[in-house]
């Protein structure tokens, strides 16, 4: 498969993965095996570097990126703070900017997310935004700087699969920066979609930590991520809205 | 506009006329909705609606999941002081009440906070009777400071502040406020809360608003159950945590549904509340407000407590005393109530994990 790169890395699993929402963190690690993903988010709220035991960062092996997210950030001012203390405790320099000001629908401030990425990439952060699909906003994300834009399919924890999906496929054609597909992919063949369609990767979190079984369904999520790419490396046959007739009713002028 | 305006729009609503109408059909349209509203809530809080209570139960259960996951935030209440100028009819520290007052030295808070944190918890509620006096906001503020170096989120549950005093006791490092309105019925309200500065009900309905304007975290309100009908106080409670919720939407809204406890004092005039009742209260509220938190405190006993879990509850108190100084055992004063899960934190974290929950330490740091 080919590789994905962003922020100097070169990533060969496009599946990026979240650790919210399981129901026991002892089985985060056999996940993220099962999933082969190699970009892993968490809360930075949940850090706890006084507890061995409750700390998020000793259940995600070693060999993975650290994605931490801003989460509980409601302005640019407090996702920039979230990101230096995340650096500051040694979470690497990958963020990912979440700035939700709206409890009820959890939909991300697109104005305040430009802003706090602008501030973050001068300061050589790897980020990655979450948005709401907008071009314009995503190409301001671009100008301020960010390693790739994240996308949501459907308002977090919703499993709706790809609701937003012209305005993620404009995304796709118009952006040069990698679109991630983050939130509201509910199933694996969504995250084929996705990925069919072009984008770069996804990131699940919801579908995975609150399925029955949440390692086999990481497995299902990481073939459906490989079967989407390939068929978009594989190029799809034309697809045509009518039948080709095999006696066609206008063959006579060419007699 | 305050809540108050919307409370009076229902005030005097026909809730008896409204429940006898309430048809299976009427329940069942709630139940295939995806987003309820207000008259549906009320529906789910029918008489009738409890003829559904395994139907409720299974779809609160899927709302909560996808909203929170399986994970239960635990936290515990530090008592600074009982002492309290309010006469309420329900209350340990009423001021009549013959009990032995306390209120700790920033040195005993601080041994408190110690004994706390060793057991790993990162959330931690402080509480004080109402007492400007013996407990001034500065005295709050000063406490707020000596946790502030042992846990990553305090919430505060003392009398009611102005805005300004939100922001003095925000700025020291409070990210969260609990107040109980007690009892929306605004004439019971008036009757149980006999003498004292609580009498103003209107001071105390608004104070979480008050709180939100101060830029808060999160808001955890409820009402006491069992001082009016609960049917009613269930429906208010639902109503205040969408107001708040819909014009504070940077706020975290939960609430509590506490049952009235026996205490040092106690009146009897209650409406009972039975463990179905408080099921159905539960469910509905999540059916309604999916998002917002539901907090469970130690005043229901371990089984009930453990059942509850997969229905619908995010937030649970564990290791708790009510007595001034009681996790270090220097108080020695009367509780508030009486507790009724007794187990310890790690006891508590076995049960949820054994559940097939995450139990969660720690979901927040000052930044």
């Amino acid at each position: 498969m080919d590789k994905l790169k962003i922020g100097g890395v070169e990533l060969q699993n496009r599946l990026f993965i979240g650790t919210g929402k399981f129901p026991n963190k002892k089985i985060i690690p056999d996940v993220i095996k099962s999933s082969g993903s190699k970009v892993i988010t968490m809360a930075l709220r949940r850090v706890d570097l006084n507890s061995k035991e409750e700390n998020i960062i000793e259940y995600i092996p070693k060999d993975c990126i650290l994605l931490p997210n801003t989460s509980g950030a409601r302005n640019a001012e407090e996702a920039v703070r979230i990101a230096r203390l995340a650096r500051a405790m040694g979470c690497g320099n990958w963020v990912k900017i979440e700035v939700i000001s709206d409890n009820k629908y959890l939909l991300p401030d697109n104005y305040e997310t430009i802003k706090a990425t602008e501030i973050l990439a001068k300061e050589g952060f790897v980020v990655l935004p979450y948005m709401s699909p907008d071009l314009m906003a995503a190409k301001s994300l671009v100008d301020a700087g960010a390693a790739a834009v994240m996308p949501l399919g459907a308002p977090i924890g919703t499993n709706r699969g790809l609701q937003t999906k012209e305005l993620i496929r404009i995304m796709i054609d118009e952006i040069d920066l990698p679109t991630i597909v983050d939130a509201g992919i509910g199933k694996p063949s969504h995250a084929a979609e996705a990925m069919e369609m072009g984008a770069a990767a996804v990131l699940v979190n919801t579908a995975i930590a609150t399925a029955g079984d949440p390692v086999k369904m990481a497995q299902a999520f990481s073939l459906g991520v490989k079967a989407g790419r390939l068929a978009y490396l594989g190029k799809f046959g034309p697809e045509r809205k009518y039948a080709e007739a095999s006696s066609p009713l206008t063959g006579f002028l060419n007699e | 506009m305050s809540f108050y305006e919307i409370y009076c729009k229902y005030k005097g609503f026909n809730f008896k006329n409204f429940f006898k109408n309430v048809t299976k059909t009427d329940v069942l349209r709630v139940l295939n909705k995806e987003r309820i509203h207000e008259g549906d809530f009320l529906t789910l809080l029918s008489p009738f609606a409890q003829g559904f209570i395994e139907e409720m139960a299974q779809k609160s259960h899927k709302v909560t999941i996808k909203n929170f996951g399986k994970t239960i935030l635990l936290y515990t209440p530090v008592y600074l002081s009982n002492y309290c100028v309010n006469k309420c009819s329900y209350c340990g520290f009423n001021i009549e009440n013959k009990i032995k007052r306390k209120k700790l030295t920033l040195k005993e808070i601080e041994d408190e906070a110690k004994a706390i944190s060793s057991t790993g918890l990162r959330h931690i509620l402080i509480l004080t009777g109402e007492s400007r006096k013996e407990t001034p906001v500065s005295y709050i503020i000063d406490a707020i400071k000596v946790v502030k170096k042992y846990f990553d989120s305090i919430s505060i549950e003392i009398y009611p502040l102005t805005k300004d005093e939100y922001k003095k006791v925000i700025e020291a490092g409070v990210d969260g406020l609990t107040i109980y309105q007690e009892v929306y019925n605004e004439e019971i309200y008036d009757r149980v809360h006999i003498l004292g500065p609580k009498k103003d009900y209107k001071f105390r309905l608004d104070a979480p608003e008050r709180a939100c304007k101060a830029k808060i975290r999160n808001v955890n309100i409820g009402s006491l159950l069992g001082l009016d009908d609960w049917k009613k106080e269930a429906f208010f409670t639902g109503l205040h945590a969408k107001y708040l919720q819909d014009k504070y939407p940077d706020v975290e809204i939960s609430v509590s549904l506490p049952r009235i406890r026996p205490h040092v004092g106690m009146f009897n005039d209650i409406y009972p509340v039975g463990d179905r009742a408080l099921v159905q209260i539960l469910l509905a509220m999540r059916i309604f407000l999916p998002r917002v938190g539901i907090t469970l405190s130690t005043r229901e006993n371990k089984k009930l407590r453990d059942n509850l879990i997969p229905l619908g509850v995010t937030k649970m108190s564990a290791g708790v005393s009510t007595e001034v100084g009681g996790h270090t055992s220097k108080g020695n004063t009367e509780s508030q109530f009486e507790i009724s899960d007794t187990r310890s934190i790690s006891e508590i974290k076995e049960a949820i994990l054994s559940k097939g929950y995450q139990p969660i330490f720690k979901n927040w740091m000052e930044f």
